[in-house]
């Protein structure tokens, strides 16, 4: 999974600033018509600053929405129903967890080091994805992860395969086709209650849909005329499709798997309209994605407090693996 | 922030099936070379996508410099006669 619109985060300052001098107006003048040719650009090529700040923001963002994004499935992994299930998830996360690594690999092109993402991840100055700050109360929420949240990642994640940037672009080929997986396995698991399950486990399917169904709009960031670095992107080519355009194919999608699944969405709204050939769905309430980028989720802290946990904890064994390695080449050079 | 203590950065190379060559598919963290072999194996061949793995320091990597490309390999540009189809022959030896 898991990019969320990063573009949300208004830190980045002007798109262009003053060039210093005739050489790097050139340098800007080829790299300027190197994207407007849909040429790649590779780590060592000549780029603006703001784009590699761009870039560097909302690959080590994805990176941490991945790493991050392993808790709330990880947390049911040893609760599983069957075997079969416990084993799927686990695949899964493993999965999440090796995203997380070609992210972190392609973010580190652009001259940061992991040292220093994890750091900033950490203090809480870099973001992950909100969506990660709901907890997963039922079983029935890990397939609503896979099938709705992984669905809406896919929607996102998509178009960054033709990211002007290579290698963001090679990363996310390869999450990309990982990823079909992850929303596959979850519409089954919830297919398989809604169809042999019991009464019980019908309404804990549509209860974790009921939840998930609003983070899920929210996950492709705020309304296109709010987004006020979507034309930078657009025009860098680290963005393809604006968000309105994601979430409504995601609607569009999303409502006929319900059908099929025999759940129901809560948003009154939500109806068919013939004029334009998409579903029209209710007014999304942003002042709580605000809230929950902000730190002020159901699990923000909780989230944070284990990664901070599990990187202090596992740092003697990074450090005798270290130790050992440097122990071994000196053995070796003797 | 100081890096000295990470652990350093591989490249890692799959051969997908025998007979095919390794091919370039990302890179890792590891603190030695067993290490990053094991690591490559979990992070790059979950799905059998690998039959053969090998791991290089990113730091022995000796490459070409990207403003370099033009004098390196323009020269290969005018020479189209080290390609098959710049010879028209007829027809009916044109299997050739």
């Amino acid at each position: 999974m898991y990019t969320q619109a990063m573009d949300t985060l208004r830190e980045e300052g002007g798109d262009k600033p003053p060039l210093r001098t005739a050489e790097e107006a050139q340098l800007q003048q080829r790299f300027d018509n190197r994207i407007d040719a849909g040429e790649f650009i590779e780590a060592k090529d000549w780029m603006p600053e703001n784009y590699r700040k761009t870039l560097l923001r909302q690959i080590s963002q994805h990176a941490h929405s991945e790493i991050v994004g392993m808790l709330p499935e990880g947390n049911w992994i040893t609760r599983a129903p069957t075997l079969k299930r416990k084993a799927i998830l686990l695949a899964k996360v493993q999965d999440e967890g090796g995203h997380g690594l070609y992210l972190y690999a392609a973010a580190e092109t652009l001259g940061t080091s992991r040292d220093q993402m994890l750091d900033a991840l950490h203090t809480g100055k870099a973001k992950y994805s909100s969506i990660f700050n709901y907890p997963t109360l039922t079983w029935a929420d890990v397939g609503a992860i896979g099938w709705l949240v992984d669905g809406a990642a896919i929607m996102n994640q998509v178009p960054i395969c033709r990211c002007s940037y290579a290698p963001y672009a090679r990363a996310m080929v390869r999450i990309c086709r990982e990823e079909s997986f992850h929303q596959r396995q979850g519409y089954d698991s919830l297919l398989v209650m809604m169809k042999e399950g019991t009464e019980a486990q019908r309404a804990m399917v549509q209860e974790a849909v009921n939840r998930w169904w609003w983070p899920c709009l929210m996950m492709f960031g705020p309304p296109d005329d709010q987004s006020p670095n979507s034309a930078q992107g657009m025009r860098w080519g680290i963005k393809r499709v604006s968000n309105d355009t994601l979430r409504q194919k995601f609607v569009d999608a999303a409502m006929q798997q319900a059908e099929v699944l025999g759940v129901s969405f809560p948003d009154p709204d939500l109806r068919w309209n013939e004029a334009t050939g998409h579903w029209d769905y209710g007014k999304i309430d942003w002042s709580e994605f605000w809230r929950v980028v902000g730190g002020e989720g159901p699990c923000n802290r909780e989230r944070l407090a284990a990664r901070v946990k599990a990187w202090e904890e596992g740092k003697w064994v990074r450090e005798a693996a270290l130790a050992h390695a440097r122990k071994s080449d000196l053995k070796e050079a003797a | 922030m100081s890096t000295e203590n990470e652990w350093p950065l591989w490249e890692v190379f799959v051969r997908t099936k025998a007979g095919l060559d390794h091919k370039h598919c990302g890179s890792l963290h590891a603190a030695d070379p067993k290490m990053a072999l094991q690591m490559a194996r979990d992070v790059y061949t979950r799905r059998q996508e690998g039959s053969s793995v090998w791991v290089v320091r990113s730091d022995q990597i000796v490459a070409s410099d990207p403003g370099d490309k033009d004098m390196l390999f323009d020269p290969a540009e005018d020479k189209v006669y080290r390609h098959p189809t710049f010879y028209k022959l007829p027809d009916s030896v044109d299997h050739m």
